[in-house]
């Protein structure tokens, strides 16, 4: 079971790394969101070299990748944690028209993150406002507030704000008072309330790996708060976020708000005229929170709402491996 | 008129008897259960509660609340009496700086409790944030003690040199104590003096202290976003929530010290029928607030408050609610508006049942509102969605109430619970003329 439990996540980083290879090689998507990172912008040789990743697998890459790696690795260490990556601003953009529940972004998040509670970071909601209205699929992660209260409330700057929009939780010094995730208004936060347990269930190996808010999960902490983190530590070294590149209809557009660019992965597009065209929107704007996440409105929908209810389940949003 | 022997000798502490040892013995084995309840949380973690991501808090903080809003009575009493000066205050105060203080040490303690990370208690001094209500508690709470703890303190001084005196021959170890806690107190009138001004400080600060803890604990709610918190008539909301059960706690042990210790000379019927008229006020102020907090809203409400009110007035919390709000709130004041409602009987029933409305009445601010978010409750487990606490969290939450009586009870034994030398003062002074004021 654990074997296959590897197995699938293998197979999961394997084709997001393709994909994001991908994007590269088409001269839109990664490329630009590193722009910072590599000026010169490299067209593609089309020579290919194989590397070995992080988690041992075998991947083909352009050479004018390699280059790039190396730059960001160092850019990513000469910046404080609590501060965050400089003249960057994070955000996301989530089109609900696209959305059909398929669920991917969540898997995602929960392998990549960990998760072992019953309650997970990215939540898909089945959406109705009124009987009237149309029912629409809206997931929904940490929206990391400009104003956010659960920063404001927590009473050893446990949760803290970074220059560049991300809302992070150092789980070495939480006291575990959940005042943040009453202050929440977007429910977003999870608590640890027994032992997470991870190196039993999904049997994780913690040796060498240095904790850092910046990778919230790895380890979690029995009696801390988790909740979405933005991925920074997919961010700084050029890649999107776990839920990003794992989602098939490209709902998830991530992005930089200084640059004016989000990518899903396949296309790149201004922010401004993205929500300007398609009438973006926050969610409970009239609270103040300032968050980061922008949604696009389930309007002209290529995407049936039904086919997501198959998908949809209403008791559980992390997969237990011992029921697979 | 009595002598002044009879009146020290029928105040000092006594020891106990058979039932008093009983009760400290069922108290004691109350804190013991919960001690071992809270070792077992300490090492499996909170998952032993009932609590779960929405409902995020539970018992501990609705019994952490009625812990600083009972440990009002001293600031209350001192605001109502000491500062303006009723006479017929002297043999209240002391029993209301007792309940204090046993308060306001327990809400330290449960507050302590809910912590997931207790062994990192100390980040909250090493990171604190200024911003944060908490922050703001953990400053105010300690403050509170030492300022009550003094307030019981300073006045008995000249109690204590009297205790000394008393129980010379008979207990000389316990007279030792005494004469060392009366830190040379001699009555002088230069003692007098710097006695009474430390005392109307104290007052004065008390008061303060007591209307800053009880908007801190406002704020810890009406910081968030929630329906149901985000109000901002919280504060005095809590204040006049806080003088309703610190006086009916005042009441229950009031009645309870009189009966035990025979003190009906000194805490009279009229006493009752004056602290009966207090806690009318009391109850009715909060009635006021509570039709602000609860009838405003039916005709304004927004969406979710709408949901927050129905759940409340005829949904799945009405019984509570209705309980709270009509036998805790209602009834009193109907009761306590006729003379015979305000013997020491009936008073002592009504007091409980609003000690009883009031813990409850914390859990309905806390529990419904958590359940009731702004993104709809999905992909969690179905038992998620509701709360009622744990085994674990009774036992600790009993366990705390336990302590808080037994710290009560201990107190009233080792110290004289009505303040003897001010007793004999007033009687000499006012000599009959007075008694008889007293008693009508
Ligand atoms: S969504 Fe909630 S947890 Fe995230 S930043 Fe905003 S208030 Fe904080
Ligand atoms: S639970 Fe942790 S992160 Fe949240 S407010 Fe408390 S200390 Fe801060
Ligand atoms: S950004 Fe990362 S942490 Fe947040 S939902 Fe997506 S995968 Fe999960």
């Amino acid at each position: 079971m654990d074997e296959n439990n590897k197995k699938t996540r293998r197979k999961f980083l394997d084709r997001g790394l393709k994909l994001g290879v991908a994007g590269v090689l088409g001269g839109i998507g990664l490329s630009k969101l590193s722009a910072k990172f590599a000026p010169d912008d490299k067209a593609p040789t089309g020579e290919t070299m194989e590397l070995m990743t992080t988690d041992g697998t075998i991947v083909e890459i352009d050479t004018s990748e390699v280059m790039e790696v190396e730059h960001h690795h160092h850019y990513s260490m000469d910046y404080n944690v609590r501060e965050g990556i400089p003249n960057r601003k994070f955000v996301m953009v989530v089109d609900l028209a696209k959305c059909k529940n398929a669920l991917k972004c969540q898997q995602s998040c929960n392998k990549n993150h960990y998760i072992t509670g019953d309650n997970a970071w990215l939540k898909v909601y089945k959406m109705q406002e009124s009987a009237d209205t149309a029912p629409y699929w809206l997931p929904t992660m940490c929206q990391h507030c400009d104003k956010p209260a659960c920063v404001t409330v927590c009473p050893v700057d446990a949760t803290f704000k970074r220059e560049d929009g991300l809302v992070l939780i150092d789980n070495e010094r939480c006291i575990g008072c959940r005042f943040c995730m009453a202050a929440c208004p977007y429910s977003t936060r999870v608590f640890n309330w027994g032992d997470p347990g991870q190196e039993v269930t999904l049997n994780m190996d913690m040796t060498g790996v240095e904790p850092t808010p910046e990778y919230a999960g790895r380890p979690s902490l029995k009696g801390t708060v988790d909740k979405c983190d933005f991925c920074p530590h997919m961010v700084k070294e050029g890649e999107l976020p776990h839920c990003v590149t794992a989602c098939p209809n490209g709902v998830f557009y991530f992005g930089d708000k200084y640059e004016d660019t989000v990518t899903n992965g396949e296309e790149t597009l201004r922010l401004s005229k993205l929500l300007e065209d398609k009438a973006g929107y926050r969610l409970l704007e009239s609270l103040g929170t300032e968050p980061s996440v922008y949604y696009l409105p389930p309007v002209d929908r290529l995407v049936d709402f039904e086919e997501g209810m198959s998908e949809f389940k209403e008791f559980e949003s992390v997969e237990k491996p011992s029921e697979e | 008129m009595k002598k002044f022997d009879d009146i020290v000798s029928d105040l000092a502490p006594r020891e106990f008897g058979k039932t008093g040892l009983a009760w400290i013995g069922f108290l004691v084995v109350l804190v013991i259960l919960g001690i071992v309840a809270y070792a077992d949380q300490v090492i499996q973690g909170q998952k032993v509660t009932n609590m779960r991501d929405y409902a995020l808090w539970g018992i501990y903080i609705s019994n952490f609340v009625f812990f600083v809003a009972t440990s009002f009575v001293g600031s209350a009493t001192v605001a109502i009496l000491r500062l303006t000066n009723n006479s017929w205050r002297t043999p209240l105060v002391r029993i209301a700086e007792i309940i204090t203080l046993a308060c306001i040490v327990m809400a330290g303690i449960t507050i302590t409790i809910d912590m997931a990370r207790p062994d990192r208690v100390m980040n909250l001094f090493i990171h604190a944030r200024l911003q944060s209500p908490i922050t703001w508690d953990i400053i105010i709470i300690p403050t509170f003690i030492v300022i009550s703890l003094l307030m019981l303190y300073f006045p008995l001084l000249p109690d204590f040199a009297l205790m000394k005196k008393h129980f010379e021959t008979s207990k000389p170890r316990l007279s030792r104590w005494y004469g060392r806690l009366s830190l040379k107190w001699t009555g002088s009138s230069a003692q007098k003096a710097l006695h009474s001004r430390s005392i109307m400080v104290l007052s004065v600060l008390i008061l303060i202290a007591g209307v800053m803890l009880q908007t801190i604990d406002a704020w810890l709610f009406s910081t968030t976003y929630r329906t149901g918190w985000d109000s901002s008539a919280f504060a005095p909301y809590f204040i006049s929530g806080a003088f309703v059960a610190g006086i009916g706690a005042l009441v229950t042990v009031i009645y309870i010290v009189r009966r035990t210790r025979k003190l009906e000379e000194y805490i009279t019927e009229g006493h009752f029928d004056k602290m009966g008229k207090l806690l009318t006020l009391a109850c009715i102020i909060y009635l006021y607030f509570n039709i602000n907090e609860y009838v405003i809203p039916f005709f304004t409400a927004k969406k979710g408050e709408d949901a927050h009110l129905e759940s409340l007035l005829t949904g799945h919390y009405a019984g509570l609610f209705w309980f709270v709000t009509l036998a805790g709130l209602v009834l009193p004041i109907f009761l306590l508006l006729f003379k015979k409602g305000r013997k020491p009987l009936p008073m002592f029933f009504i007091g409980i049942v609003v000690v009883i409305g009031s813990w409850w009445k914390r859990y309905i601010i806390i529990t419904p509102t958590l359940l009731e978010p702004f993104m709809p409750i999905q992909g969690v487990p179905e038992s998620w969605r509701t709360y009622f606490p744990s085994a674990h969290e009774w036992i600790i939450t009993i366990a705390t109430l336990a302590m808080a009586l037994l710290i009560i009870t201990l107190l009233v034994r080792f110290l004289p619970a009505v303040p003897v030398q001010r007793t004999a003062d007033e009687m000499e002074t006012k000599a009959e003329a007075s008694l008889k004021k007293i008693a009508s």
